[in-house]
């Protein structure tokens, strides 16, 4: 295999791992935005894997199986909005019974599909543009799912920072009391990008059930769904930084498959811990530059809204 | 018409008994449509999942093994959630107590001295305190969010776990299968009758009482619980909300390392990749099904127990998947946290009519 072909290979496998943190991140950003904290990213996740798995096999179109993903992610997500948004429970608490239970319905679920092959997703080649060496390859001749995610950076950013539907879901994250004084609807719009983070973590989810590994394993979205959400913290709740973030850490992630191909003489384990080990240290840098943390973090983070009618 | 919540002048004592039960009958009800849906006879399901678990001796045993554990854990983690700090890294606490514990046994076989055990136990909550001091140092030092870094953690100690067992802490004598040597007689916790029930729920008993003790009858539990809920009025009483981050985090690492060692010395007597199905997470909806409260956790640790037991009866009598236990546990946290709501608010209907009137005379 020629040098070029090499880190081709290394590259398109990156893509392939940061695509599903980079789709639950996004989501999951715009939720934080809205001044809500969702933590059961890793429970909505893994049900959009295990249906959009099951809806691919029920009907032999990975396509159905994205959309019945998406609809499981929201589904999962409203009722974390119930709790938080109407009943005014915990968040965290809230967020972690959502991954409880995801992961315990996940399995129940998935216990039929166990061993059974898998549709894969085919790539979609851009006419013209995935005929350019080297990049052609990387960047046009990708699966659906990888150019949403590039998708939902732009569309995030435009609508987050240039669109008056931004400024109100900001308002809201950052001070729910004036945006109700103002007259927007709180909940709503928290409802809507609680919905938007459930819709994304489904398609990590199918992302990893029907192109990662194209099949159904228990457990497998194993702890993406809680770097995704330290990439948010990462990102500084900004969707261009997610979306390096999502890189580096598909990239770890990937390293260590090739480290250990290579032969390097260090514990299996060790090198698995690695993407874990990473968000830790990431956490760390990004945590000590508080100045960075207090201007960007939404100030409402957390806080439940009860309107004072 | 709508209905809307209206905020309590007080905490409601009536609800704070009733609605953990209330989250139980409902969790009941939506186990029997699942199990109705599954095409069994709900009634029969239940039977087999709640009832026919408590009607031999063996698996009360076996309820109070696995209910052990999910105590221990709990009541550490009251203490930690109850001076609002998230630790939901328990696992890795739970996995790294376990390591630590069977440093003797696996390495130190041939010390069979009657301070082995005692010893094991130090190091065990030794070894969960370690781990957890991470977490609350990272948010002491630099204010790193303690709920992702401790459970990065959890990952981190399963594969240091699986690295030993497989590497260097193999079984020499083992076959090559990945599990450490069997565990002398006197590294194991000795047994409370005749059956699998050892001395670690005994633990869990004395450490509900200390807990419980420690929040309603010293200084310390005052400070926690006053850093939890204003922590602006404790740091003007003068408390430390350092102090407490550390003293919550290392009692809750503390109890789970204890509860790890206890399981390897006391239930499964070797190291294996595997040591726990999930305790630690699970002890977070008995934390909050016990309302944090030490002796509501031991009867949310026996139901929790029971639910592991259930699945597992209701495996073997009606074929039903094991799975289903974690679906169970899931919606029961689910409808306590939803219950809760009950203690701080209560629902009013509003019709359009009283709306209107209500308009006109602001």
């Amino acid at each position: 295999m020629s040098d070029i072909s090499m880190i081709e290979a290394v590259l398109l496998t990156i893509i392939t791992a940061s695509t599903p943190l980079l789709l639950a991140a996004i989501g999951e950003l715009v939720v934080e935005r809205s001044g809500v904290l969702n933590l059961g990213v890793e429970g909505m996740m893994i049900v959009g894997a295990v249906i959009g798995f099951a809806a691919t096999q029920a009907t032999g179109s990975p396509y159905v199986g994205i959309v019945a993903a998406m609809l499981a992610g929201i589904a999962m997500s409203v009722l974390f909005g119930f709790l938080t948004l109407n009943l005014m429970t915990n968040q965290v608490a809230t967020g972690l019974a959502l991954t409880i239970l995801g992961l315990g319905l996940s399995g129940m679920i998935g216990e039929a599909f166990i061993g059974q092959p898998g549709i894969s997703l085919k790539p979609i080649a851009i006419p013209g543009l995935s005929e350019i060496p080297f990049v052609g390859s990387l960047l046009f001749n990708q699966d659906i799912l990888v150019y949403t995610s590039y998708g939902l950076v732009i569309a995030v950013y435009l609508v987050l920072f240039k669109s008056r539907t931004g400024l109100i879901i900001r308002a809201v994250g950052d001070n729910h009391s004036s945006a109700h004084a103002l007259g927007y609807s709180v909940i709503s719009v928290r409802y809507l990008a609680v919905m938007f983070g459930g819709a994304c973590a489904g398609l990590a989810g199918a992302y990893l059930s029907l192109i990662y590994t194209p099949q159904w394993v228990e457990g497998m979205t194993a702890g993406r769904g809680w770097i995704a959400l330290a990439l948010v913290v990462f990102a500084s709740w900004r969707p261009a930084r997610a979306l390096v973030g999502a890189y580096l850490f598909g990239a770890v992630s990937i390293l260590q498959f090739h480290a250990q191909a290579a032969g390097i003489g260090l514990p299996t384990q060790l090198m698995s811990a690695l993407p874990y080990l990473a968000t830790i240290v990431v956490l760390i840098v990004i945590s000590r530059n508080k100045n960075l943390a207090k201007v960007n973090t939404p100030a409402c983070l957390g806080k439940p809204f009860v309107p004072d009618r | 018409m709508r209905i809307e919540l209206v905020k309590r002048a007080e905490h409601s004592q009536t609800m704070t008994v009733v609605s953990p039960l209330i989250a139980i009958a409902l969790t009941l009800v939506c186990g029997s449509i699942l199990f109705a849906a599954m095409g069994y006879n709900p009634v029969e399901a239940l039977y087999a999942y709640f009832i026919e678990p408590l009607t031999t001796s063996w698996s009360i045993e076996e309820l109070l093994v696995k209910a052990g554990p999910l105590i221990l854990i709990a009541v550490g983690l009251s203490v930690c959630f109850l001076s609002n700090s998230w630790n939901i890294g328990a696992e890795g606490q739970f996995t790294m107590g376990a390591v630590a514990g069977s440093v003797i046994p696996v390495l130190f076989y041939d010390y069979t001295g009657v301070m082995a055990l005692p010893l094991m136990i130090v190091m065990g909550v030794l070894g969960g305190m370690a781990w957890a001091s991470i977490p609350a140092f990272l948010k002491v030092r630099f204010g790193t969010n303690e709920i992702l870094t401790s459970l990065m953690l959890v990952y981190i100690a399963q594969y240091i776990l699986d690295f030993l067992v497989r590497g260097p802490w193999r079984d020499p004598d083992g076959f090559n299968f990945p599990e450490s040597r069997l565990f002398d007689a006197a590294h194991v916790l000795p047994k409370i009758g005749e059956g699998r029930l050892h001395i670690g729920m005994i633990f869990a008993v004395i450490a509900v009482l200390a807990v419980w003790w420690m929040l309603s009858r010293t200084l310390k539990g005052f400070e926690i619980k006053v850093m939890g809920e204003t922590p602006r009025a404790g740091r003007f009483a003068g408390f430390s909300s350092k102090g407490v981050i550390w003293f919550g985090f290392l009692v809750s690492g503390g109890l789970a390392g204890l509860a790890g060692m206890a399981e390897v010395s006391g239930s499964i007597e070797q190291l294996t990749p595997v040591i726990s199905p999930g305790y630690g997470f699970t002890a977070i909806i008995v934390a909050f099904l016990g309302r944090l409260n030490p002796v509501g956790i031991l009867f949310a640790g026996l139901l929790l127990g029971l639910s592991y037991i259930g699945g597992e009866a209701a495996q073997v009598s009606l074929g039903l998947t094991d799975k289903i236990t974690r679906v169970f546990q899931g919606m029961l946290l689910f409808f306590v946290l939803a219950c809760d709501t009950l203690i701080l608010y209560k629902f009013k209907v509003v019709s359009n009519a009283k709306r209107i009137k209500e308009a006109a005379n602001v």
